[in-house]
């Protein structure tokens, strides 16, 4: 039971770093209706800037850690954002009215030049830090031994993690902006003529999501210590299984699909092995898209001629 | 590159407003590479992470950023308005027409005779040979994304599937490669339908999505499954093949001894060779006289409009399944090649690179075309080649070329879809036949 319980903290923990990827995801493909696929490797990409800012930071002589933390949230959420914008602007506005796969084929270009872009510029190796948040609380011993641990980097996960929710909740339900990105969602050409302006909404559901992106790799640099090129390129694929899983176009249910995504893959983790936790995550994927391909939270689509 | 199309506001002329665009355009740049490229981090041997500037690098990026998007933005105002179509003289389009029609005899002609002419550079042998790999993968490729219209990002799967059933059947009992060939063929197409069945219900690129998933799987499952596959480490050991049933080695059984001419390790290169090109060649042959048959016209409907093949009474289903099975066998024979010429595989060589690899080339050569597909391999090959060393540099070029051909020539470089069937003549059709409720 305590294991139990010490999974599934671990598990909701890293459910939250998919699902803020996923958001990405599912705004885009609301949206615009394409998969972006290079949407993983701008995860890896503020997770670079994240490491790069931290150690700027830390040799200029910083030592308060909140400090440090809010400068690095700032830093690597505005150049990942501007690096959302700027793959929106080369790679898909041009193909906006393509015909249907170039999208998707221009998403994967990106998704090779973000890659290898990284491993030229900062080399291949793993890049690890010192742990930088310690500590952290015993829930509960049993009487074996066993701990529940709750560490202080985990908290912190969470409570980001709800609090950007909220506020990204906010800005779609209750701001101009969000009412925009609705309206494109519905009938881009209807939006338009009613003054919305469809290139700038565009652009901000980029930038919104690849923030979220580097929000995501600012905490998965914490939790685990370490950034590499690669990185994207999994989480990637396993965040598009959460928004599909929660039912992909639904922003409640991408946050969702990743919690049930980092639970899953835990749990597997923990009681079947290791090795196949990956294909665990993809069999979820194929499962869930041939039984259930609205997903958890999402709405049948109808194709109309 | 960097440019931003205008696309609601006329493009502003004038050396101003050129010199604005290029500012911004630098400007972003900087921010973009300010940490990314100015600042190199790397972990020292004590595990500590250590970082130096390039300012350097940073500042030339940065100018080679401003400088080419001048150098578009003057591209673009003296090119025109893109989207226009081109006058092109009738002299030109007839001395098209005459190459097109005998760049591929002549291609053929000179492949064949590559082997006579290149007897004795072994590395460029070698190089054919791994072209032609590509050819028939992209050949077989092309059925399912060119023909069909289904995005396949997991391709590499099925080659995956061929390799390692030939490796395992050889190795394990000693299977020889002509048997083992057909069996290849035929366990990639059944996990092709086996993967195929559920999921082609989907639309394009949930499909695509699944592809890639279904083909990561396949390579971890070959990673973990040590007992089988070995995993990480590979099989080596695989046998060569034999001229059907006789070895082509230096023995006294060798083919070299019963014809009666001296031994060299060339000739088993050029064995390889033709049959590479045999496979390939097979691969164009069955493709070419499937798209003849109605199942092949059938693909071609659904990759332009699938609710309207529904609507005809197209099983799409199994339409899509075919294709799928088809590609899917053709890149398990190349499998089963490619493992006979290493002689050694391991699941490193099964990556999604390798699958992305097969579908620039199939997209960069038109998707659907046989002779594009054939050129753009050889491009693609080639122009690795010339990156020989640069691993990062050459992804990273190649992943621009991917991009900057969508924009720019979406339809391949030898853009060709026009449908097999059409009809020579329009026809009037009375009126009172179309009107509604009269069929």
């Amino acid at each position: 039971m305590d294991y139990f319980a010490q999974q599934l903290i671990n598990g909701l923990v890293l459910g939250s770093i998919y699902g803020l990827i996923a958001i990405g995801y599912t705004m885009v493909y609301g949206i615009v209706g394409m998969i972006n696929f290079a949407h993983g490797d701008v995860f890896m990409i503020g997770g670079f800037i994240a490491l790069i800012t931290f150690l700027i930071l830390v040799s200029l002589g910083l030592t308060a850690i909140p400090v440090i933390l809010l400068v690095v949230l700032l830093v690597s959420m505005a150049i990942t954002a501007l690096y959302g914008w700027t793959i929106e602007r080369i790679a898909y506005r041009p193909l906006r009215h393509s015909f249907r796969l170039a999208p998707m084929l221009s998403a994967i270009g990106m998704s090779f030049v973000l890659t290898n872009y990284s491993q030229v510029a900062q080399g291949a190796r793993v890049k690890p830090i010192p742990p930088f948040i310690t500590g952290g609380y015993t829930l509960h011993e049993s009487t074996d031994g066993f701990v529940i641990q709750l560490s202080n980097i985990q908290i912190m996960v969470v409570l980001t993690t709800i609090v950007l929710l909220a506020i990204f909740t906010w800005l779609v339900s209750r701001t101009r902006l969000g009412r925009d990105m609705r309206a494109c969602e519905q009938d881009q050409t209807m939006a338009a003529l009613l003054g919305v302006n469809v290139d700038r909404t565009i652009s901000m559901t980029f930038v919104i999501g690849a923030a979220l992106a580097a929000v995501a790799g600012l905490m998965y640099l914490l939790y685990y210590g370490l950034v590499d090129f690669f990185m994207g390129f999994v989480a990637g694929i396993k965040a598009f299984t959460a928004a599909v899983l929660g039912g992909i176009g639904s922003l409640p249910g991408a946050m969702l699909g990743g919690l049930a995504i980092g639970l899953i893959e835990t749990f597997w983790s923990a009681y079947f092995s290791v090795e196949y936790k990956d294909v665990a995550a993809f069999s979820i994927l194929i499962v869930v898209l041939i039984f259930m391909p609205t997903g958890l939270l999402g709405r049948p689509e109808v194709e109309k001629v | 590159m960097t440019a931003p199309s205008t696309n609601t506001a006329k493009p502003a002329t004038g050396i101003p407003a050129l010199f604005k665009t290029a500012f911004i355009n630098a400007l972003v740049a900087l921010v973009l590479f300010s940490l990314m490229v100015g600042i190199r981090t790397e972990a020292g041997s004590d595990g500590q992470l250590t970082y130096w500037t390039r300012f350097g690098e940073l500042a030339s990026l940065v100018g080679i950023v401003f400088g080419g998007s001048i150098v578009m933005e003057l591209l673009r105002q003296w090119i025109g308005p893109t989207g226009t179509e081109k006058l092109v003289p009738p002299a030109i389009r007839s001395g098209m027409s005459f190459v097109g029609r005998y760049l591929a005899p002549a291609l053929l002609i000179f492949t064949l005779l590559v082997p006579v002419i290149f007897y004795n550079q072994r590395y460029i042998l070698d190089l054919a040979i791994l072209v032609l790999t590509y050819v028939m993968l992209g050949w077989g490729l092309n059925v399912v994304v060119g023909l069909a219209g289904l995005l396949d990002l997991g391709y590499v799967a099925f080659y995956a599937v061929g390799a390692y059933s030939y490796a395992l059947l050889a190795t394990n009992f000693g299977w020889s490669f002509w048997v083992c060939l057909p069996l290849a063929g035929i366990l990639a197409a059944f996990w092709g339908v086996l993967l195929g069945f559920p999921v082609l219900r989907l639309r394009g690129d949930y499909l695509a999505i699944v592809t890639l998933a279904f083909g990561e799987i396949i390579r971890l499952v070959i990673i973990n499954w040590q007992s089988l596959t070995g995993g990480p480490n590979g099989v080596s050991g695989i046998p060569r093949p034999t001229f059907f049933g006789i070895p082509l080695d230096n023995s006294d059984d060798g083919l070299a001894a019963k014809l009666g001419i001296e031994y060299s390790s060339t000739h088993r290169i050029i064995f390889l060779f033709y049959l590479i090109l045999a496979l390939a060649l097979l691969t164009n042959w069955v493709t070419i006289r499937l798209r003849r048959l109605p199942i092949g016209r059938a693909w071609e409907a659904l990759r332009e409009d699938e609710v309207a093949c529904r609507a005809l009474g197209i099983n799409t289903t199994t339409t899509k399944l075919t294709a799928f099975a088809t590609g899917a066998m053709f890149g398990g024979f190349a499998g089963a090649f490619f493992a006979t010429r290493q002689g050694f595989i391991s699941p490193e060589s099964f990556t999604f690179q390798e699958s992305a690899l097969v579908l620039a080339i199939v997209v960069l050569g038109g998707m659907g075309s046989q002779l594009g597909v054939a050129l753009a391999a050889l491009a693609m090959i080639g122009g690795f080649e010339l990156f020989r060393g640069l691993e990062g540099y050459r992804m990273l070029v190649f992943g621009m070329a991917m991009v900057l051909i969508m924009i720019w020539r979406p339809r391949g470089l030898i853009g060709h879809r026009a449908p097999t069937v059409y009809l020579t003549k329009a026809q009037a059709i009375s009126s009172d036949l179309v009107k509604e409720g009269h069929g």
